[in-house]
């Protein structure tokens, strides 16, 4: 279980976050959308301790979430970053192998989980002696998706995976994700701005903006009964063009 | 069977630089001298030519005589040849009267050879009888400008106070210097600076300035067109040469000490000073040469070109040893002390600004702060080199490990990793670029800042390059000078190499992908 309950942050006099709750079902997908400066990010970084609430709770099970108790989420949740997040200077298998080291892993066991999601990700065992640098974009970002699953967490927390991508490859990767969702059976949060990720692979959405949940739901919901007219705004901001609608 | 997926482990930083370390500890013991323990007798002289002389001609005698001679020479002033000979770092060296009374017991009206020797018992040391000759400060001018204006004596400057001067430092800071000689006569010059002995004729004769000091014996008084100011005041003190040597030596060594006054006392007038200074000043032999033609023997250009290449062989070993034991200890305090500051940021402000400061104190004065604490030689120069290395270390760990990509940290939080377990594999790889090139700034600063240590007696190319200076001989300067640049290239050239082996190859790469 994931819940956030009437969490609000300040940082100085910005306002990141006002009384902001949700609640993510076991095996569901939920989705943070919003613009930048929304404060979905810090909704996670609440979520994984590196940012203190002001106000509210957060919690992972029975686990109310803070700076001081990040230790205990390890293996209970699997955190992805844009561009992976990957360390340059350990090769792809190194960088996978280190959520198991640190929690004393044998050699075997690691390495066999390695190949396992090697497989997973549809990876040649050749990549994991690669090194980060000399990976695509997406490369990257399956290895990190590769390390947050490692100790088979299940929950995982994606910041924004795909931002940096390009259209081809964030849409085939968007795909991939949500097979893998699917077929893994995690409790999901993952942090977009984009809209059509938000309707491929979330269950649930929550609209934030200036730190404040616009509206909860599914896309369903905020397509036909938003709650104000930004919701229909940000959904079809995304909206191809009329040009382009007319070649597909 | 499918094989295994290797796990490539990273290279580690810290075994890399053990074998630093481990060198340098191993350089260092092997260059320190044992300090006496062998009985070696330790000869030491100031910095000017007939200092290096008179102190050759007591080594060569003692060698004659059967002892070891240790040659302690080119200390850089009468305060560190004197702070030597006081705390033992040598055993003797070339003195005079007038500066003992003057500049060191600092009571001028202690005169005669007997007062001085019974003032210095005291403090553990004595003198010889004198040697002979008298080393006087004295002023000249040019001759020209003397027959011009009329100048013959100090009084007659009285008349010319538009006239400029130049001074060696030990002058300008006696009392029985240019601050007593001017209140004394009533003098002023329009300008008074501070030059290097050996270079002050050459600002003589070029019109540069007016009035420069000199010593009596200067073998240039000999070819060159000055004229010597007569002192018509009585101002300067008698200087006889005499050896100041410590009591305890004397009496381990009194055969020694027996044969240096048979060869010495009463046996160099100043005659025969001024033509050994020319010898070396003029002739350009060198100061073994000098001595050997004063004892009767006879050194040829050949057998001195050979020692010297000898000399120039244990001066790189030396060199080398200084520079490496410097760095080597350098990083193991450094580094520690940049991850602490990096740590905490009030335990890193007060390091850097301690660490920058002692960068500010100038190296020479901190090489003589070392003399009543460690004595001279190769100790305290490598504490004063060791200090210096600090800050381009210290500051290289505390700035790689600042600046680390936020974001990376962060993950390593929610893995789990923290404390030693991160420093090392995360925190230290990633700075290792930072530290390595802080390393390799401070090696390369080292190599410069080690010439100083000849200053003390530590050795080094310095050891050349203080007596090029004191002799006014450029090609000695350069066998200094050049070896010593030469050694900052290798050691460039080495971190090339080191780099290239502790730098993780995956940040090799990404540097190579965004250069």
């Amino acid at each position: 279980m994931i819940a956030v309950r009437h969490v609000s942050k300040r940082f100085g006099a910005t306002v990141a976050l006002d009384d902001v709750s949700l609640e993510v079902a076991p095996g569901t997908t939920h989705v943070l959308l919003g613009s930048s400066g929304s404060g979905k990010s810090t909704v996670l970084r609440v979520l994984l301790g590196l940012v203190a609430a002001d106000a509210g709770e957060a919690w992972i099970d029975d686990v109310a979430v803070t700076p001081a108790r990040r230790r205990q989420l390890v293996g209970r949740v699997g955190y992805v970053v844009q561009e992976g997040g990957l360390y340059p200077h350990l090769t792809v298998g190194g960088n996978v192998s280190l959520p198991a080291e640190t929690v004393g892993w044998s050699r075997a066991r690691t390495a066999g989980r390695v190949r396992e999601l090697a497989g997973l990700v549809g990876f040649e065992e050749a990549m994991l002696q690669r090194y980060p640098a000399e990976l695509s974009g997406g490369q990257r970002q399956r290895v990190g998706l590769m390390r947050a699953l490692v100790l088979d967490p299940p929950r995982l927390l994606l910041d924004e995976p795909l931002g940096a991508l390009d259209p081809i490859v964030r849409a085939d990767l968007q795909l991939e994700l949500r097979r893998l969702f699917g077929a893994l059976g995690k409790t999901v949060v993952l942090v977009t701005h984009d809209v059509r990720e938000a309707v491929l692979l979330g269950t649930t959405i929550t609209l934030l903006r200036g730190g404040r949940v616009v509206q909860q739901g599914t896309f369903a919901e905020l397509a036909r009964k938003p709650a104000e007219p930004f919701v229909t705004e940000f959904l079809g901001a995304q909206a191809p063009p009329p040009e382009l609608r007319e070649i597909f | 069977m499918m094989s295994r997926p290797r796990l490539p482990r990273p290279v580690p930083i810290l075994p890399g630089l053990h074998a630093v370390w481990v060198l340098g500890f191993v350089l260092v013991v092997g260059m320190m001298p044992p300090a006496g323990a062998d009985g070696a007798i330790r000869v030491g002289s100031k910095s000017f030519t007939e200092n290096y002389v008179v102190a050759e001609i007591a080594a060569q005698v003692l060698e004659a005589a059967g002892e070891r001679v240790e040659r302690k020479v080119g200390l850089g002033g009468t305060g560190i040849a004197y702070r030597a000979v006081a705390h033992g770092g040598v055993d003797l060296y070339p003195e005079y009267t007038g500066t003992i009374s003057r500049a060191i017991l600092k009571e001028p009206s202690i005169e005669s050879v007997e007062a001085i020797r019974e003032a210095l018992g005291a403090r553990g040391l004595t003198i010889s009888g004198p040697l002979g000759f008298e080393n006087t400060y004295a002023l000249a001018v040019r001759a020209d400008v003397a027959q011009r204006l009329g100048l013959a004596r100090i009084s007659d400057l009285a008349r010319h106070p538009e006239l400029t001067g130049a001074f060696t430092s030990g002058f300008l800071e006696r009392d029985d210097g240019w601050p007593g000689l001017r209140r004394h006569y009533g003098l002023t010059l329009a300008g008074v600076r501070t030059i290097e002995h050996a270079l002050a004729y050459q600002a003589l004769a070029s019109g540069a300035v007016d009035v420069i000091d000199v010593f009596s014996t200067d073998g240039r008084l000999s070819r060159a067109e000055v004229v010597v100011l007569g002192d018509d005041r009585h101002f300067f003190p008698a200087y006889a040469a005499v050896l100041l040597a410590r009591r305890d030596f004397v009496e381990r060594h009194g055969r020694g000490w027996a044969a240096l006054e048979r060869a010495l006392v009463g046996r160099l007038d100043t005659d025969a000073m001024k033509r050994l200074n020319a010898l070396a000043d003029l002739d350009g032999r060198s100061a073994r040469q000098v001595a050997a033609r004063f004892l009767g023997r006879e050194v040829t250009d050949d057998e001195e070109l050979a020692r010297l290449a000898r000399e120039l062989g244990v001066l790189t070993l030396e060199h080398l040893g200084l520079v490496t034991a410097a760095v080597a200890l350098a990083v193991l305090v450094g580094l520690p002390l940049g991850i602490l500051a990096a740590r905490s940021a009030v335990l890193g402000q007060a390091e850097l600004m301690a660490v920058g400061v002692l960068q500010t104190v100038p190296a020479l004065a901190l090489l003589c702060f070392m003399i009543p604490l460690l004595g001279i030689g190769t100790l305290p120069a490598l504490v004063a080199l060791f200090l210096y290395a600090l800050l381009p270390i210290v500051r290289a760990t505390y700035t790689g490990l600042t600046t680390l990509d936020r974001q990376l940290l962060e993950i390593a939080d929610v893995l789990g990793l923290a404390g030693w377990r991160r420093l090392a594999r995360i925190e230290l790889p990633l700075a290792s670029v930072n530290v390595l090139s802080g390393i390799k700034t401070a090696a390369i600063w080292t190599v410069g800042t080690a010439t100083l240590a000849a200053f003390i007696g530590g050795g080094g190319y310095g050891t050349l390059i203080v007596r090029g200076l004191a002799l006014d001989d450029v090609r000695t300067i350069l066998a200094g000078a050049i070896p010593a640049a030469l050694m900052a290239l290798l050691f460039h050239g080495l971190f090339e190499v080191v780099d290239r082996l502790l730098t993780p190859r995956g940040l090799r790469l990404v540097m190579s992908r965004s250069g």
